[in-house]
């Protein structure tokens, strides 16, 4: 069955990563149905749905960590800034550094907070301790974790709270310089006053990233987010502006969701 | 509509309904008790109108509470957090059309304790049309009927008429009858009351087309065509 969102919304920035037609197949299941969705620039795109509804899918499609699923097969397009994200020429992990990606689960290497965020760079080529030691400070900063940890950075990553774990692992992906960050649940795992630092973080990051986050909790979503994209069974239901469809979505099948009627 | 899968929320929205109603019934109830008690000079049914508003306060009051629980329980969203806001401003109009029935109550008992007017001209037509106002806007919040909250908004126009041609043949009755301008004056306050009146059903209607369809259409000098 195809699948587009009955209104796409007028974006009020450029797309940054245009999606048409996408499937994804895991051997037999078809996970996500010819999927074409616009992701805007500078914004902060939520992925909502029930479990299995394929926003993981769609979000591991953005930056080919599907690729690394054995049987894992994918039609459509993914064009970021109009390049094929799939195309043969692309390498994925000059990709992954274009697009990074924050986890569920906080999961620093097991090295000092200085070595997690640099890791990054030094991969890249980065050897000048300089520069090194300029990017890990710029990124703390920006993850807004710096101030709580300035003056321990050879300190391991683990002694740090979980709250505080999840924010180095932005400070990482951050490191890179990306141009879209992907989040995948980031702050399901945190307490609430964790959960509202990482969500003021997202909205200082939207600035200079374009971001995509896959959350469970709607009122994160209705909170963090410009706009808002349902899936459902591997479909895209419906994508509007955040407010709209949270107040008065167009879909009654959307309605249902948000509203807590699950049938 | 599914149900939710949250029963307790679910009954709790239900019981948000049904309030209004029983609210919307009472003052439906007092404008009716209200106006007999002017036109037939029954001064016990007066009072006893004035005595029941204290329910009508009491539900605003209850109805004000359960919204802000489900506020802040709930996080509702959609249809659910409109009709809670629907809820939050009609209990204001519900509770405001209750305080006019009661100063009409007290104008009919003003009235009683002197001589008769001659006429009681248009109060009843426009008591009447009044009261259907509130009747079709709680029957358009039920059914969830654009249609007919769209003609409720319609007949604000009437009513406004009603009061203006009323206030003409008062105005001149004045003048004809200096001693009974104090009357008079208290005929007039009731005339405005029931136009105050037409003006709460109005919003109320206005709020069930936000509650239905999302768009707000309040303060539009002409409604639109397209909703």
């Amino acid at each position: 069955m195809e699948s587009s969102p009955a209104t796409a919304p007028a974006l009020d920035s450029p797309v940054k990563i245009a999606v048409r037609n996408l499937s994804v197949f895991y051997g037999a299941t078809q996970a996500l149905r010819s999927v074409s969705l616009d992701i805007p620039e500078a914004r902060v795109t939520a992925l909502i749905g029930p479990s299995g509804c394929g926003k993981s899918t769609f979000l591991r499609c953005l930056n080919r960590m599907n690729d690394r699923i054995h049987g894992a097969r994918i039609e459509g397009s993914v064009n970021i800034d109009g390049e094929d994200l799939y195309g043969a020429d692309v390498d994925p992990v000059v990709l992954r550094r274009r697009v990074g990606m924050v986890f569920q689960k906080s999961n620093p290497f097991p090295k000092s907070i200085f070595e997690n965020v640099a890791f990054g760079p030094r991969v890249h080529g980065m050897r000048d301790p300089v520069a090194l030691r300029e990017v890990v400070e710029r990124s703390l900063h920006q993850s807004a974790l710096w101030e709580e940890v300035a003056d321990r950075l050879g300190s391991s990553a683990l002694d740090l709270s979980g709250g505080q774990q999840q924010r180095l692992c932005i400070a990482r992906a951050l490191a890179v310089q990306p141009e879209v960050l992907l989040m995948d649940e980031p702050a399901s795992a945190l307490d609430p006053i964790a959960t509202a630092k990482i969500e003021e973080l997202i909205q200082e990051l939207k600035r200079d990233y374009t971001i995509v986050i896959v959350t469970h909790n709607m009122q994160q979503a209705a909170r963090v987010s410009d706009y808002t994209a349902y899936f459902y069974l591997g479909h895209l239901v419906e994508f509007d502006a955040t407010s709209v469809l949270f107040t008065n979505p167009s879909r009654q099948e959307t309605e249902d969701y948000i509203t807590g009627r699950f049938g | 509509m599914p149900q939710h899968t949250d029963r307790a929320y679910e009954s709790q929205l239900g019981k948000l309904r049904s309030c209004l109603l029983e609210m919307g019934g009472l003052v439906e109830a007092q404008i009716a008790q209200a106006v007999r008690s002017l036109t037939e000079r029954d001064p016990v049914l007066a009072h006893a109108t004035v005595d029941r508003d204290h329910t009508v306060n009491r539900l605003d009051v209850e109805i004000d509470e359960l919204s802000m629980k489900l506020i802040a329980l709930h996080q509702p969203a959609a249809r659910d957090l409109r009709l809670i806001t629907t809820a939050l401003k009609i209990t204001t109009d519900l509770e405001r059309i209750g305080d006019l029935a009661t100063h009409i109550a007290e104008r009919a008992i003003e009235l009683t304790a002197e001589p008769p007017l001659k006429t009681y001209v248009d109060i009843p037509r426009m008591a009447e049309l009044a009261s259907s106002m509130v009747h079709r806007s709680l029957d358009a919040f039920v059914r969830e009927d654009i249609e007919l909250a769209l003609q409720v908004c319609g007949s604000d126009d009437t009513i406004d008429g009603l009061h203006d041609q009323l206030l003409e043949e008062l105005l001149s009755f004045m003048v004809k009858h200096p001693q009974a301008i104090s009357r008079i004056m208290r005929l007039l306050f009731v005339s405005k009351y029931l136009e105050r009146i037409g003006d709460h059903a109005t919003n109320i209607a206005e709020m069930v087309i936000f509650l239905v369809k999302g768009t707000s259409i309040r303060h539009m000098d002409t409604i639109p065509r397209e909703l």
